[in-house]
């Protein structure tokens, strides 16, 4: 009998219970407190490497607001963050891990930029309109080719779309090194630069593509909450069961929208093309397809939170890179700051869901 | 102390409570098992018996009350602590890795010394697996087992663990009778040797035949505990329901005289490809209720999502107006002005989306109607409307997302919204389970009212005495056959009983 | 030619060993780390820190592996214990991986005023050297035996790891948690406890690749612009091409090394492929992989089934 007193333990000091749910604006201030924690958290971490933290953020905010030019460039980043966030979120809606941004961006710059090389004598609306339609298929393709696999054989998406990201990059570099490649840069593996016609306008000093990204904002919203695209994605990303038994074409359901969540992401890629680099090159995309579905992820698949999100993270890179040239301070920090809000705000979105218990019933 | 110990039980679980956020799973319960003893834990769906059992096994935590092993109270933080205490639980929904050999999953998570596994580890697991005359290939893959082989590896896994409680959670839902005797003849030998068992059933015939004692739960609390010996049937089911079973379900008259559905030699498999209807014919009539009975997996979700347009058939024919409906999508079934409704078992994942309103579920069906590009939710919010109202269905409002609502009301807002198409059919699978007795009656009562209107209802049942009061004729499924089609008024339930054993199905297969 | 082209195809290939070894101990227990390239990184920036200052090999390889288990620990409290979605964690951890390494990196170029340059004999201590005996075997010895230190290491660790998840009782639990936690659960297994120490071992596995590619591939000199420059996410697709088996992996870093390094060994008169196939090639057989095991529906060399998905006990 002695050795079932060993048994008896002692409770653990915390664990996890699942909680009622809890309502919109509960969840809001839960994020906006995990988003004051980070912006601390990130303060601390300027303190500890020497710096003053009032300064830091202040130069930050200050930076990418202070003139014209600053706020041209702020928007500048925000464009395509935007908009692939936007393509995201039909993916996400769906449940279907889109990781593939990236390549569909880039596959959108691809196309769009044939049309910039190589019919550049066309009208500059036409060909600007055939830029963006071509944009549209070449991210949507690339889009529709996960949702192809996994509907026939159930590929796994998140790993087949993070492939063909790198299928795309190197699909660049083939072209810069070959086909495209601009003779006028003797060795120098590099594409011709867009003429003036293939260029994006530009409305009050940046390219159009805000004006684009802000379209979408509305368009995606209404798309997924008031079409019956919108209500089938929904349905599809709630149960593929309850989508079959409601007589939902599923396989056509998610094809659709994988097109349209590439397409989006491909007029990112065009509108990088055509209003800021003018070119095309390997650094099209850059990493935003990546960054925008933390942003999409961040913002609950809300449109309109995208925005403000996006604007936010832009705001920071913007800010950072004034920094580096105020302070010294790497414009690298804007990385590092990125990354404590969205962990922050990751971990947090924990407490809308569960909570922990304190040993002897102390609820926390 | 040595005389005391036949009196200390082995398990004592006292005014036990768990709260999953604000449902109430279990309130205050108190139970007692003695060494050699079998106890079966008696209840409908849904009055707590796996939740209570889940924080014998650590797998929850109770919120309040004490659990005494051996007359010491004990702490069970997780699985491993119930294991350390020899406490061995053979879940309703095996816990296997499906990934890994038989033996790979019997020795799994083992205090065996020693940092490698033993080349030859399947060997000692034949060995044992003889020993108790349960035979099961040690290095076949779980994925690649029949749901029986699947239990035997559950209970080698706690035979190997030398559990001396052991607890197992209707082990006898997916077995054939001659599979069950088997189980028994085990838990007898258990209990010689001194191990207490408890069994979770709701089948009485079970817990007569093997229990010793039997704990009635009845939402979420405890309400008797009998000796088995000295009670019956029909007081087990009083216990259980909570009232005295007259069990008068109405049992209106019609006069239809119409056929609705035929089906005529239908063989289904299902995704992976295993057939699980076998060449099965029979026809459903105007205004009656065909009831289908047998033991869980006997076919009855591959009949419904085959009727249903959801599962391809592969061979024979579902007539309805002499039109044939397979290799029809739900779509085109719809379109053809068919108002089929089919209320599936597992509601929430798929005749609702969970986390959508009762607005937006009300569309599930209907919101392609028009050319409208959008969705017109005015109609739907309306309907919602009216259907809290009539059904009295308990919701803080018609856009709360359906999974919060009680699994009472959810069903209330599925049948609900099916029986507001204005169907001729209605499929519903399970169509009580998991609800307490008042909900089940309201949804008697619907499906009454419709059958009435002359709709034709096949009702997929697991309570036979509920099936024998309320449907005309039952259809009794046994591995994918029909082993026969009785008319409700004049068969018992012993009858019924011996139509779901495969013994007359294997006799029948010698006459062909 | 051929010889010289085998051994920089190793070469090229032993970071990518580092990084899918470490991958793949992390989504084996049930865990899709998309961190890789930020945990290279950090590990890379680390590493070569810790060289520069101390000029030991075994405190930088230390450091770097140090660094990745920390980064991999952000990622396991975001996930295990506050179950957040693993995919935009790992993305997070990247971004935060890449700011971090180059923040640290322009910090040192700044205070060493210009690239800092590893010391002589710390560039001895990794160099290329025949192994005694082994070495001087014909042409195997100058092939096998003549590496740098750190391809014996990638190798070791990728055995040991093949080892230890197929042949070890704590590998079959690891295993079972990756497969399906509420099934590892219940025989007793901890399963936050097993998620943890293999996604910060994975990590830390992570980190010494990322030192390789600062210690060797940059040639003693820190490059802060690209120093991973993507090795980490064709790690994360050697994974895939590895069937989870860090033994396959060894062979699936040494091809994708190869075609990394295939360009500059092709004779550009007799055959005229262009440049950019050679590396797309390992990401479309990749996907070829990805395909075709989808398609024999195997539970065997595909994706533990609990990946991606994380896991509350009480869940219903």
């Amino acid at each position: 009998m002695s050795n079932s007193e060993d048994k008896i333990k002692r409770e653990p000091l915390l664990r996890v219970a699942k909680k009622a749910e809890i309502s919109v604006s509960k969840t809001m201030g839960l994020t906006l407190l995990a988003l004051a924690l980070a912006i601390v958290a990130g303060g601390i971490f300027l303190l500890v490497i020497g710096q003053n933290p009032f300064k830091v953020y202040g130069t930050i905010v200050h930076g990418a607001w202070r003139s014209k030019l600053a706020i041209q460039g702020t928007i500048k980043i925000a464009i395509p963050l935007l908009i692939a966030s936007l393509g995201i979120t039909l993916a996400f809606q769906m449940k279907f891990w889109n990781i593939g941004a990236e390549g569909q961006i880039i596959m959108g710059g691809i196309f769009a930029s044939y049309f910039a090389l190589f019919f550049d004598q066309l009208p500059h609306t036409i060909l600007l309109l055939i830029m963006f339609l071509a944009g549209m298929v070449g991210g949507g393709l690339w889009g529709l080719i996960p949702a192809y696999f996994k509907t026939k054989f159930g590929t796994n998406e998140t790993l087949f779309t993070l492939m063909l990201n790198y299928i795309a990059l190197y699909t660049i570099k083939f072209l810069t090194e070959g086909p495209w490649h601009d003779p006028e840069s003797s060795g120098f593996p590099k594409i011709a630069s867009f003429t003036p016609n293939a260029r994006l306008d530009k409305i009050f000093g940046v390219h159009a593509g805000w004006l684009i990204g802000l379209i979408l904002v509305l368009v995606v919203y209404i798309y997924i909450r008031f079409t019956k695209h919108g209500y089938e994605i929904s349905v599809v990303g709630e149960s593929v069961n309850t989508a079959r038994y409601a007589g939902m074409n599923v396989k056509k359901i998610m094809m659709r929208t994988m097109f349209l969540s590439g397409a989006i992401c491909g007029i990112a890629g065009m509108t990088q093309v055509s209003g800021a680099a003018y070119t095309l090159g390997e650094g099209v995309a850059g990493g935003v397809g990546f960054t925008a579905i933390t942003v999409a992820w961040l913002s609950k698949l809300n449109p309109v939170v995208i925005l403000i999100v996006t604007v936010l993270f832009s705001m920071l890179e913007k800010g950072c890179s004034v920094m580096q040239s105020a302070f010294g301070l790497s414009a690298a920090t804007s990385g590092i700051l990125q990354g404590i809000i969205l962990f922050f705000v990751l971990a947090f979105d924990f407490f809308t869901r569960y909570r922990f218990i304190l040993r002897k019933g102390r609820k926390a | 102390m040595e005389n005391m110990k036949n009196e200390t039980m082995a398990i004592e679980l006292r005014k036990i409570t768990k709260t999953f956020g604000s449902v109430v799973a279990n309130n205050n319960i108190d139970l007692s098992v003695k060494q050699g003893e079998i106890l079966a834990l008696l209840g409908e769906n849904g009055s707590g018996k796996t939740t209570l059992m889940n924080m014998l096994s650590g797998i929850y935590k109770p919120d309040h009350g004490t659990i005494l092993m051996n007359g010491h109270t004990v702490t069970i933080n997780s699985p491993e602590d119930s294991i350390k205490l020899g406490v061995g639980m053979i879940h309703q929904h095996f816990k296997l890795v499906e990934a890994l050999s038989a033996t790979d999953n019997i020795i799994l998570g083992g205090t065996e010394k020693g940092i490698f596994l033993h080349k030859r580890r399947s060997e000692k697991i034949r060995e044992i697996s003889k020993r108790f005359g349960l035979e099961v290939d040690p290095e076949k893959k779980v994925y690649q087992m029949s749901v029986s082989e699947k239990q035997t590896v559950e209970i080698l896994k706690v035979l190997y663990r030398k559990a001396d409680i052991l607890i197992l959670d209707e082990p006898t839902a997916v077995l054939t009778p001659q599979e069950t005797k088997r189980l028994f003849e085990i838990l007898r030998r258990m209990k010689q040797e001194g191990c207490a068992v408890i069994i979770i059933t709701h089948k009485l015939n079970e817990v007569l035949d093997i229990s010793d004692r039997v704990t009635i739960l009845r939402k979420g609390e405890s309400v008797a505990t009998v000796t088995t010996s000295h009670t019956s049937a029909k007081e087990l089911t009083e216990l259980m329901v909570g009232r005295p079973v007259e069990l008068s379900i109405n049992h209106p008259v019609t006069n239809f005289n119409e056929n609705l559905l035929e089906l005529h030699h239908l063989t289904v498999s299902n995704e992976q490809g295993y057939e699980m209807i076998k060449d099965i014919s029979f026809d459903l009539n105007r205004g009656e209720i065909l009831g289908v009975a047998g033991v869980a997996g006997s076919g009855q979700k591959e009949l419904c999502e085959a009727i249903a347009g959801l599962l391809p058939v592969k061979k024979g024919a579902i007539l309805y107006h002499n039109e044939n409906l397979v290799g029809k999508s739900p779509k085109e079934i719809i379109k053809m002005g068919i108002s089929m409704s089919f209320i599936p078992e597992d509601r929430l994942g798929m005749g609702l989306a969970a986390s959508m309103g009762m607005v937006d579920n009300m569309l599930l069906k209907k919101y392609n109607e028009g050319n409208s590009p959008f969705v017109s939710k005015k109609e739907a919010r309306e309907l919602a409307k009216r259907l809290v109202k009539q059904l009295d269905i308990v919701t803080p409002n018609v856009d709360t997302p359906v999974r919060r609502l009680s699994g009472g009301n959810v069903q209330k807002v599925l049948l609900g919204r099916e029986i507001a198409s204005e169907p001729n059919v209605i499929i519903t699978a399970y169509a009580v389970r998991g609800l307490d007795i008042n909900s089940s009656y309201t949804i008697y009562d619907l499906l009454n009212e419709q059958k009435q209107k002359g709709v034709g209802i096949l009702f997929i049942g697991e309570d036979l005495d509920v099936m024998l009061e309320l449907c005309d004729r039952i259809m009794v499924l046994c591995h994918g056959k029909v082993t026969g089609i009785v008319d409700a008024k004049t068969t018992t339930k012993e009858q019924l009983g011996l139509l779901m054993t495969d013994a007359l199905a294997g006799k029948e297969e010698s006459h062909e | 030619m051929f010889l010289n082209f085998l051994f920089a195809s190793i070469k090229a290939g032993t970071p990518l060993l580092f990084g899918t070894t470490g991958e793949i101990m992390t989504e084996k227990t049930g865990n899709i780390n998309l961190g890789v390239e930020g945990m290279m990184f950090m590990g890379a920036f680390m590493g070569f820190y810790t060289g520069y200052h101390t000029g030991s090999l075994a405190l930088a390889l230390l450091a770097a592996f140090g660094i990745g288990v920390v980064a991999a620990l952000i990622y396991a409290v975001v996930t295990v214990t506050f179950m957040a979605n693993q995919n935009v964690a790992g993305l997070t951890l990247t971004i935060f991986g890449i700011g971090f390494g180059k923040f640290f990196g322009e910090a040192m170029i700044g205070k060493a005023g210009g690239s800092p340059k590893l010391s002589e004999e710390f560039m001895a201590s990794i160099s290329e050297k025949p192994l005694p005996v082994l070495g001087n075997l014909p042409v195997i010895g100058k092939l096998l035996f003549s590496h740098n230190p750190l391809v014996y290491l990638s190798i070791l660790v990728a055995v040991l790891c093949t080892i230890y998840m197929l042949r070890t009782r704590a590998g079959l639990n690891m295993r079972a948690v990756g497969e399906n936690p509420a099934a590892a659960d219940a025989t007793g297994i901890n399963v936050t406890l097993v998620k943890y120490i293999h996604i910060l071992l994975g990590g830390g596995i992570c980190g010494l690749g990322g030192a390789y590619l600062s210690l060797i591939n940059g040639g003693g000199i820190w490059n802060n612009s690209s120093v991973v420059n993507g090795q980490g996410w064709i790690s994360v697709a050697l994974v895939i091409f590895a069937s989870w088996n860090p033994v396959k992996a060894i062979f699936g870093s040494l091809i994708f090394g190869a075609f990394s390094v295939l360009q500059f060994y092709v004779p550009k008169d007799v055959i005229v492929i262009p440049n950019a196939f050679y590396v797309m090639l390992p990401f479309l057989i990749t996907t070829m992989v990805l395909i075709i095991t989808s398609m024999k529906k195997s539970k065997e060399g595909s994706q533990p089934a609990g990946c991606g998905v994380n896991y509350f006990r009480e869940e219903r």
